[in-house]
């Protein structure tokens, strides 16, 4: 499993490294602007001169923890949303299937302008800057791509749903609870396993867009999307300063996508050994 | 056959490479068919029937199988030839049909084109004359009003009239030989007839031979010259079919053969007796053993059904208006004593799952009662009918569909107990040890998961799971017939045996009346959605008085070569659909009383037989 191995060195390194690499990450040093790594810095500076590796520690923090709470917030949802939908069998889910093509069919930009708009400064007022602004990005990515995963859950549902062994167990006089908590979710789990690490990835994108359009954390903030904003204009002279974090969250996203495919084997009895 | 064979097969091995090694799944089979020659390859499943066929084609994966010795047709070694050659020859010399008439057609192209598809590419027609030639083609399958059809998509079409669609398709080119794996065993018994006398009837007409892949030696019997039996990936005995069935040599083939549930062989029997234990090593059957009688005719019936009735609506268009209604079980009524086996038959569509499912309230029926041990199943709320279930068990006709896969067999199995609040952890864990024993099967099993089993073994472990919590009532919804003979006579004599010891009573579903002679005390006999015969199993086997009892007894394939139907009699009459217009009224119905306890509806629903002509 090297993806688990690749992910695991870069979670350590935004946790452990700032330790190790005790460089502030707002230190600005003009005689040495977009230098290229070196040993003073291991993955040169930017425009202002301040150390990349430091920033990329920081931000990267950042970049994970929203990648992660938003791929929950949006997996629980959709797969609530999908469970309830594929469940129903009169009106419930001809209705909670019209929400979920209604939010795929909002244009999400303005939608996303007009929330940050109107909840920035309570969210900031209770959580503080960095706080409000995070909670305020994770339920907004996340609560714009739970409709994947609602659909699959559902179709995963109403194909289960119908099988002998659930048949079985309801013959045998088991609640609709247990139904869907022992039998039915377990047997959908695999492919949403698979959805959840992909909105992973799609979190850690969108907050980079979010941060390009300057509706996400303040510019001061190095996540990760934010240094790759911040670098295009110096990419003929200062390359390095946009491929790190780009090889940072490129290899994020696929050692995800690897691992969510290892899980979903994992889970699968099945599996020949 | 002293003439040149049309396919001669020499030493025939075929390996897979699995994990890295190679396996041998078919070794050194060899065997002729002459002209006009049927050759049956029978065996159970996994005994390379299937595998020797699609070798034969060489249609095996490519990189992950192998095949050696020689397939000589028509002077060639068809192993040798190039590929280009072989795609030839598929098709063109050798046709192929398979079992699963449903999913072995294009469903977006009509029939017409897909035969005309083949005429056109193998046999260089035009359209016009590809179209005139699939006239001709479903003329020949008996295909009615062939020329209105043509332009018709494949879901118009029944299952049995699909599979002459298949071998209108297989004919186009003309074959020398035709290789049939399993081609009526997804179909019914009627139509299973159908199908084999329209093969027969082609095979003369055309002149090819054929290779008939099957596990039912009762189809072997009606229609091979020659068989050759598998076992293991090997061929243990060849011969003609009629030294087979009166000589068997090989001890398998003798325990097939006193597998085979025959109909009749249970004529002076009063109760259910089970399949004779055959010796493994001379393949000999041993006395039956009679059971005594199970049945507690004094008490009360565990069940009595009056006038069940389900209706499922169809709804279509725009607006998902309802269109039509299909009317699954319309006004049913039997009851079931204690050790009793009352099993339903009939053919598919016939509404006999649909009984059984309403009887139990997974489908919830329109009107009717239902009485377990006196208490109306129908009044009670939820809560009720989950616990009620507890005395009512089922068993399904796929045991490994109807196992969680992610759940280990020993957990299955306590699962009612849990469910059912009857048991703590370690009470369950005892039990289901003695439930495992109790089915033949040894309970360190219990953390295995249902993928590990065989068939036979995971049918025994959704009988263990239903004894769990001592039911008083068993539907048994074709619950052996997705079994090999062998394993199904096990299965049928475990619950047989469970049935004296627990005084338990079945409603057995099935459409496999050889097994439902063996097993039933009383059968009801149902065909769209009516019972329209039923009585004591010696009455409705011995004295049908239902046209469609007869018919449906007359389809069942004989194990017997020697009494093979010499007159063909060719019919396209197919099952008739349950679907009605909303405003249907279904007509009173009237019961003659033929003996005590055997009763015959009297307004004939079944349509009446075709005229026989006279030999």
């Amino acid at each position: 499993m090297a993806s688990t191995g690749v992910l695991a060195i870069l979670v350590a390194g935004v946790l452990v490294g700032p330790l190790l690499w005790p460089v502030p990450i707002d230190e600005i040093d003009f005689s040495a602007r977009l230098a290229t790594p070196s040993a003073d810095h291991p993955f040169g500076t930017d425009d202002l001169g301040q150390d990349l590796l430091a920033r990329m520690m920081y931000g990267g923090r950042i970049s994970l923890a929203v990648g992660f709470a938003a791929m929950l917030v949006a997996t629980v949802v959709g797969t609530v949303i999908g469970a309830i939908a594929g469940m129903s069998r009169r009106y419930l889910d001809p209705v909670l299937m019209w929400v979920t093509d209604l939010f795929l069919s909002l244009p999400q930009l303005p939608l996303l302008l007009l929330v940050i708009y109107l909840f920035r400064d309570e969210l900031k007022a209770v959580f503080g800057v960095e706080g409000g602004v995070f909670i305020m990005i994770v339920v907004v990515i996340g609560g714009l791509r739970w409709m994947p995963v609602a659909r699959l859950v559902r179709a995963q549902f109403l194909s289960l749903r119908e099988k002998e062994f659930v048949e079985a167990v309801r013959a045998m006089g088991a609640s609709r609870w247990r139904l869907v908590v022992r039998h039915i979710l377990p047997n959908a789990i695999g492919p949403v396993i698979v959805a959840g690490t992909i909105e992973v990835s799609a979190a850690i994108i969108a907050e980079s867009t979010l941060s390009f359009l300057g509706l996400g954390f303040p510019p001061d903030i190095p996540t990760w999307g934010r240094l790759l904003f911040d670098a295009k204009d110096h990419l003929d002279v200062a390359p390095h300063w946009a491929l790190f974090p780009g090889a940072a969250i490129f290899l994020t996203v696929l050692s995800i996508n690897f691992i969510g495919d290892g899980l979903r084997d994992a889970f699968d009895p099945r599996r020949v050994m | 056959m002293t003439t040149h064979p049309v396919l001669s097969v020499d030493k025939l091995s075929t390996a897979f490479r699995v994990e890295r090694r190679w396996r041998e799944v078919v070794r050194s089979v060899s065997f002729t068919i002459g002209p006009k020659e049927t050759v049956a390859l029978v065996g159970e499943s996994g005994s390379g029937k299937s595998v020797t066929a699609l070798s034969l084609m060489r249609l095996t994966p490519r990189d992950s199988s192998r095949i050696t010795g020689s397939v000589i047709l028509g002077g060639r070694d068809l192993l040798q030839l190039p590929d280009a050659a072989m795609r030839q020859v598929r098709g063109d010399e050798i046709a192929m049909i398979f079992q699963e008439p449903m999913t072995s057609l294009n469903p977006v192209l009509t029939i017409g084109f897909q035969i005309a598809e083949a005429l056109i590419l193998h046999r260089g027609m035009s359209r016009a004359e590809a179209e005139a030639e699939t006239v001709r083609l479903l003329d020949k399958v008996r295909i009615p009003a062939a020329t209105s059809r043509i332009h018709d998509y494949p879901h118009r079409f029944s299952g049995g009239m699909r599979q002459r669609v298949m071998i209108a398709m297989a004919l186009a080119c003309r074959p020398k030989l035709l290789i049939a794996d399993e081609p009526t065993t997804a179909l019914d018994v009627t139509i299973q007839a159908q199908i084999l006398e329209l093969i027969k009837l082609l095979q003369e007409e055309e002149g090819m031979s054929v290779l008939f892949i099957t596990h039912d030696m009762g189809v072997v019997a009606e229609i091979a010259d020659r068989t050759v039996v598998m076992y293991g990936g090997e061929a243990v005995e060849t011969g003609t079919t009629a030294d087979i069935f009166a000589r068997p040599a090989h001890p398998y083939t003798r325990m097939l053969l006193s597998a085979v549930p025959r109909l009749g062989s249970m004529a002076g029997h009063p109760h259910p007796v089970p399949f004779p234990k055959i010796d493994r090593t001379t393949g000999l059957p041993a006395p039956p053993e009679e059971i005594p009688d199970t049945v507690a005719r004094a008490e009360r019936p565990v069940l009595e059904v009056q006038d069940l009735t389900t209706r499922f609506e169809i709804r279509g268009g725009l607006l998902g208006r309802a269109r039509g209604r299909v009317h699954a079980v319309e006004k049913v009524s039997f009851d079931l004593r204690q050790g009793e086996t009352l099993a339903l038959v009939g053919e598919s569509g016939c509404g006999k799952s649909t009984t059984g499912r309403s009887v139990m309230r997974l489908i919830e029926p329109l009107s009717g009662s239902v009485l377990l041990d006196g208490e109306d199943i129908m009044a009670l709320g939820e809560r009720e009918l989950r616990e009620r279930r507890r005395k009512m068990q089922m068993i399904f006709q796929d045991p490994f569909a109807s196992l969680d896969p992610r759940m280990t067999v020993g957990a299955a199995i306590a699962e009612p107990l849990v469910i059912n609040r009857l048991a703590s952890r370690a009470e369950a864990r005892e039990k289901t040890a003695e439930l495992l024993r109790r089915v033949g099967l040894s309970p360190d099993m219990a953390g295995r998961f249902p993928h590990e089993f065989s068939g036979g073994q995971r049918q025994r472990i959704c009988i263990a799971r239903a004894l769990a919590v001592r039911p008083r009532l068993i539907v048994a919804d074709e619950s052996v017939s997705a079994l090999d003979v062998s394993v199904k006579a096990q299965v049928v004599n475990l619950m047989l045996e469970l049935q004296a010891g627990m005084k338990l009573a079945y409603l057995f579903i099935s459409h496999d009346m050889a097994v439902v002679e063996r097993v039933s005390h009383r059968v009801a006999v149902m065909y769209l959605g009516e019972i329209v015969e039923i009585g004591p199993r010696a009455e409705i086997f011995g004295n049908p008085q239902h046209s469609y009892t007869r018919r449906l007894l007359e389809a069942v394939p004989v194990p017997d070569p020697a009494r093979r139907r010499e007159k063909h009699r060719l019919s396209n009459e197919e099952l008739k659909s349950p679907i009605r217009p909303l405003d249907y009224v279904p007509p009173e119905r009237l019961y003659r009383e033929v003996s005590p306890g055997h009763m015959v509806q009297v307004s004939d629903s079944a349509p009446p037989l075709p005229v026989v002509a006279a030999a």
